[in-house]
């Protein structure tokens, strides 16, 4: 466990790395300034730097680990936000069970590990120079570059569905105001009214996310507006734990929420945000609340730093997470496809990990070994009822595959002691996870 | 423990005495999704809180269904005997400090 939480004695630097550190220490009190001898310095190799691009479940963890891993190492992490708020668990903050000041995280302990927080944005990236521009104007010079940005949600997918929609009909696909908007429009609703959701096709943040969402939803609706309904339109046939959120469906919320897959019209062609209306292939559907979770790629800066390919996602070495397109950038996150890991914040915090190693190997001349990653994601279908999934992956064909027979979904046929087990370990998953990255 | 993992047990001692300064083996950084650091209030164990033949044994017992479990029996399969015992050994020598 102590391999991972903050070592400020410094006893797991290396030699090479003590030395660097010493050198950084008389370049820092200016030493060698004063002497006009910044070239010999050059020559003995400098610090080397990392800067760390978002500050989320897969960037944050990253750069605290090289940190840990390695104090004679730099480590930037540029994130825009001075407050991270996590998306996992949201949906329940939609639904009145938890309040969003429990999803909201600083970056002061990250400081506190030596790593330079800038709240700033990247707005360009030279990968041959191996720099970052800032929205400030300043260019900062990097060794390794990680840009974990997460997803940037698609505003030319669905007709109609522009950045003045969400408004009207928000997405609350990224936590924080628009998770509360979305709150606010279910207590304004009166009962009896239809709720209406759209899911986008794969690949997008959270696959499960849009069916926990819909649950949590259902069970604010039965509880305090038992004549609503829901219905949710789908662009595709077949999503994540289908049939444990259809079983719990069936069991919790019969009658209430209506599934449309996309071969029963479920594809959403076009919306009306000024009457909150979705049109389908074959059918229209108004909504009094409704929520749109649009089509992503990955986020604008991993497009402008090369690492995005035309899906609009990034591909990487598996064991190293290095972009295949830009030598010395790794991608982590939401924002790559993972072969057969999803986007998840578990698995952002996987490949962080094994990022950081990595990273710390690579600037210390040593091959990465190759890694075993491991993804679970729970999701409540009401408080008191998880259900999840599992995966095992490793480096097979250029790809994270997984290791066959390892992974799945809870038992269909769980007793309920196990669905309200599985509720009590997403929480404390998230505590974990939280106080891992942030705390 | 039998005689080949105490064998292994040294092999590692002794092969790795600077194993502070050691990448942590295939697969032991993704426990830490889940496992909370040590002496934090969580229903999930501590993984510093056992030894690295209780870790191993649970795996096992895991895997083989023998032990009940929401997510473990999922993720056992997925790692061989010999990644678990260098998991397990990780962990243990975390605690051992």
């Amino acid at each position: 466990m102590k391999k991972f939480e903050p070592s400020r004695s410094g006893m797991r630097v290396t030699g090479q790395s003590s030395r660097r550190q010493l050198l950084g220490g008389i370049a820092a009190a200016g030493v060698y300034a004063a002497l006009g001898a910044p070239a010999v310095w050059a020559a003995r190799k400098p610090k080397p730097k990392v800067i760390v691009i978002g500050g989320g479940f897969a960037g944050a963890s990253c750069a605290r680990l090289i940190r840990n891993e390695d104090r004679g190492i730099d480590v930037t992490l540029l994130e825009p936000n001075a407050t991270y708020i996590a998306c996992p668990l949201s949906n329940a903050v939609i639904a009145g069970l938890r309040d969003l000041s429990v999803q909201q995280f600083g970056y002061r302990s990250l400081r506190a590990q030596g790593i330079d927080v800038l709240h700033r944005r990247a707005t360009a990236v030279e990968t041959e120079k191996r720099t970052v521009t800032l929205d400030d104007g300043r260019q900062l010079a990097y060794d390794r570059l990680v840009v974990a940005p997460g997803v940037d949600l698609r505003f030319d997918a669905i007709p109609g569905y522009t950045e003045a929609a969400v408004e009207a009909m928000p997405h609350a696909w990224k936590a924080g105001e628009q998770t509360l908007l979305l709150r606010r429009q279910l207590e304004a609703m009166n009962d009896g009214g239809v709720v209406v959701m759209s899911a986008p096709a794969n690949p997008f943040r959270c696959p499960p996310g849009p069916y926990e969402r819909a649950s949590l939803i259902a069970h604010y609706l039965k509880t305090r507006k038992p004549r609503s309904k829901l219905i949710l339109l789908d662009a595709k046939d077949q999503f994540s734990k289908q049939k444990l959120f259809q079983a719990a469906w069936q069991e919790l919320y019969p009658g209430l929420i209506e599934w449309v897959p996309l071969s029963g019209g479920g594809q959403v062609v076009r919306v009306e945000p000024a009457t909150r209306t979705f049109v389908t292939e074959f059918d229209t559907h108004k909504a009094d609340v409704a929520n749109v979770i649009p089509p992503q790629r990955a986020s604008a800066i991993a497009a402008i730093a090369g690492v995005a390919d035309q899906t609009g996602w990034c591909s990487v070495d598996p064991v190293t997470f290095e972009s295949k397109l830009r030598p010395g950038v790794h991608v982590l996150g939401d924002a790559i496809i993972a072969g057969g890991m999803p986007k998840s914040a578990f698995a952002a915090n996987s490949q962080a990990r094994v990022c950081a190693i990595a990273v710390v190997d690579l600037l210390r001349d040593r091959a990465p070994t190759s890694p075993k990653l491991i993804n679970t994601c729970y999701s409540l279908v009401a408080p008191d009822y998880g259900i999840s999934i599992a995966g095992v992956y490793q480096p097979a064909n250029g790809l994270l595959t997984d290791v066959q027979g390892a992974g799945g979904v809870s038992p269909l046929d769980a007793p309920r002691s196990v669905r309200q087990q599985e509720a009590a370990f997403a929480e404390a998953w998230f505590k974990t996870i939280t106080s891992s990255v942030f705390g | 423990m039998s005689a080949r993992a105490h064998w292994w047990a040294m092999a590692v001692a002794i092969a790795t005495p600077t194993c502070a300064f050691a990448s942590p083996p295939s697969g032991a950084a993704s426990c830490l999704g889940c496992h909370a650091a040590a002496g934090a209030e969580s229903p999930v164990v501590p993984l510093s809180s056992l030894t690295a033949e209780q870790i191993q044994s649970a795996m096992q017992a895991f895997r083989s269904g023998t032990r009940a479990s929401t997510v473990m029996d999922r993720i056992a399969k997925g790692f061989t005997d010999e990644e678990v015992r260098a998991i397990a050994q990780w962990y243990a020598r975390d605690r051992a400090k």
